[in-house]
């Protein structure tokens, strides 16, 4: 049960510190998240300066980029998503370890961006892979990728351990695999995962 | 057994092989008991930077690159002693000079073999 917040401010001040365990798994995800190093395009450039000593990625427990998927909580999306690209970014992401999140950096990452009409760029990262976090921007500055990352981690803080809207990695039957789409004579096979997007429905 | 003088090494022994063990049998433990395993055919492929690995990891190279390698380096060495002989050819003796010449010649003979052995045509 979670503690009640105002006793927990005033047995704060009384030098006792109460917690749930659920906070305090919540914490250490959310202050270890390691993230895959990998980069597409030049939010790339901005994801790298994140990194260094001006903006200190480090703050957030978050400079551990990782080689390999296995070893990796967070896909950075990076830059433009082309077509041929896709497929090995939807498999990289299958192959990190659950829990995993994601944030689609940029315009290019989020939609396609400058590129959208072109017919060899995804429009949008999140047709095949659910986005924790978007940020827009062409591209983002370092702050608003820092952005991104606190507001997963709020994101992270507010997961309950148990329950109905529990993640998915703690569930049994949700389904681990997102479906790795294959190039065909005109588009990627399937063009969209249904389970994770559907095209939006214009009213007029 | 508590009088022998290395008692506190076996002591300070297991202290040890436990500190380095639990954290690893408790994380074992958690990841057993509390999260649920998702395997799937694409998560537990061979990582290949994203795309599908193609044939064995067990590939065997031919033997002709071993050659071709163990020959690369010899001559990589001899470059590391031709600087300093280089740089101070002019103030050499004759004798030195006559020694370097030999270490080149033998050099300049294995290679001279290789080549009639054929070791550096590739095919």
């Amino acid at each position: 049960m979670a503690v009640d917040q105002d006793l927990k401010i005033e047995l704060g001040q009384q030098g006792v510190f109460v917690t749930t365990l659920q906070e305090l798994y919540n914490w250490g995800r959310r202050s270890s998240i390691w993230p895959m190093q990998f980069g597409l395009a030049c939010c790339a450039i901005e994801m790298i300066a994140t990194t260094m000593a001006r903006y200190d990625l480090a703050r957030f427990g978050a400079e551990v980029f990782r080689p390999s998927p296995r070893q990796a909580d967070l896909m950075i999306v990076s830059g433009t998503v082309t077509k041929k690209m896709a497929p090995q970014v939807v498999r990289l992401y299958n192959q990190m370890a659950e829990p995993r999140y994601v944030i689609a950096m940029g315009a290019c990452a989020i939609s396609g961006g400058p590129f959208k009409q072109g017919y060899n760029v995804l429009k949008g990262i999140d047709r095949y892979i659910p986005v924790d976090v978007h940020i827009p921007g062409c591209p983002p500055r370092p702050e608003a990728l820092m952005q991104a990352f606190i507001t997963l981690q709020k994101k992270i803080d507010e997961q309950q351990l148990t329950g109905e809207n529990r993640p998915r990695f703690l569930n049994e039957n949700a389904q681990g695999e997102f479906p790795v789409p294959e190039p065909a004579e005109h588009d990627l096979e399937p063009p969209s995962n249904p389970g994770v997007w559907n095209a939006p429905v214009v009213i007029r | 057994m508590v009088s022998s003088p290395y008692f506190p090494l076996v002591v300070l022994f297991v202290v040890a092989l436990g500190f380095g063990l639990a954290p690893l049998g408790l994380a074992w433990l958690w990841a057993r008991f509390f999260s649920p395993r998702k395997p799937n055919p694409v998560k537990n492929s061979i990582y290949e930077c994203g795309l599908v690995s193609k044939g064995d990891a067990w590939v065997q190279f031919r033997s002709a690159y071993y050659l071709y390698a163990i020959i690369f380096l010899i001559f990589d060495v001899e470059a590391v002693f031709l600087l300093p002989f280089a740089v101070a050819f002019t103030g050499l003796s004759a004798a030195a000079c006559a020694a370097m010449l030999v270490f080149v010649l033998l050099l300049v003979e294995g290679l001279a073999w290789a080549w009639a052995k054929g070791v550096l045509t590739w095919a």
